[in-house]
């Protein structure tokens, strides 16, 4: 019963506590936002009903458009190529624009696995892969990725033999990644559709590996 | 070769501390972006060129790398880097 309290006070019916409710004063940076967008919309510069179609169009994208592309990348070496020599375009050419930033595009091979961080702030490819995990703008994943990349591959269940070269890039300025993941076994008889579902968010980031035809 | 300048100037800078005074080799150079020194203060930004180093982990973190042959990539403006005989 909801008000059936006892000693589970504050706790929901599967056992977590409720989260309390906001009802904190703004800060000085959510007032300037109100402010500022307020007096956008009062003179005129863009609409609330804008500001909410912008939000959608962010909300929209998700790792299943850059899974497309890694799944074409897969299946025509051509566009393999065109990706590798230059990410923005070739994501471009499938309709995912990445607006003022360049995307560079890495790829795992046998013996090199890329993994992608930004220690400044939480740089992230967000027209393939939309917003971030939480885990990626945290200090632990920021900082300890550019120190000890294996532990963290190790936490995300993924343990690479001493053979393989991890290569760690840090996105401090102007560039943003997207780790091409190797094309899994098995799958030779697969079409490019079948391919997207294995290729997870994680694995474009570079802290898992693509799904393999079993896991299906 | 080139290394990154050690300086420790005050402001918004986009080049790690963790890489400052290190020694790299320039993977690829990426072309001239406006500079973020600039942009951060609302000022328009001269162009300034933009490369990917890449470091081994053995020179960033020393006896404390995982595995010296890892590597490190990072973009650095070209006015934080000091050209070094090969």
């Amino acid at each position: 019963m909801p008000h059936d309290h006892h000693d589970h006070d504050h706790l929901s019916p599967s056992g977590h506590p409720y989260r309390a409710d906001n009802d904190t004063q703004l800060s000085y940076w959510q007032c300037m936002e109100i402010a500022m967008r307020e007096l956008l919309i009062a003179k005129g510069e863009t609409t609330a009903a804008e500001i909410a179609r912008q939000v959608d169009v962010m909300d929209a994208r998700s790792p299943a458009d850059g899974a497309k592309v890694v799944a074409r990348a897969w299946t025509d070496p051509e566009f393999r190529a065109r990706l590798l020599a230059d990410g923005s375009a070739a994501s471009r050419e499938m309709g995912y624009d990445v607006g003022p930033m360049n995307l560079i595009a890495v790829e795992n091979t046998q013996g090199i696995h890329n993994i992608i961080v930004c220690t400044l702030c939480s740089c992230y490819p967000r027209n393939l892969l939309g917003l971030p995990p939480t885990w990626y703008k945290s200090r632990a994943y920021r900082s300890r990725t550019v120190k000890t990349p294996r532990a963290v591959l190790r936490e995300f269940g993924v343990d690479l033999a001493q053979d393989v070269t991890v290569r760690v890039h840090d996105s401090t300025a102007d560039m943003r990644y997207i780790v091409l993941p190797a094309r899994p076994q098995g799958t030779e008889t697969m079409d490019e559709t079948a391919l997207a579902a294995l290729v997870t968010r994680d694995s474009m980031i570079g802290t898992g590996l693509p799904l393999t035809p079993a896991d299906l | 070769m080139v290394r990154v300048s050690s300086m420790m100037p005050p402001g918004h800078v986009r080049t790690p501390t963790y890489l400052r005074g290190k020694t790299g080799v320039i993977e690829r150079s990426l072309g001239a972006f406006a500079n973020p020194e600039e942009l951060a203060y609302g000022r328009k930004g001269d162009m300034r060129p933009l490369h990917r180093v890449r470091f081994t982990m053995a020179e960033v973190w020393g006896e404390a790398a995982e595995n010296p042959d890892d590597t490190l990539d990072a973009e650095i403006f070209a006015h934080w880097l000091i050209p070094l005989e090969a």
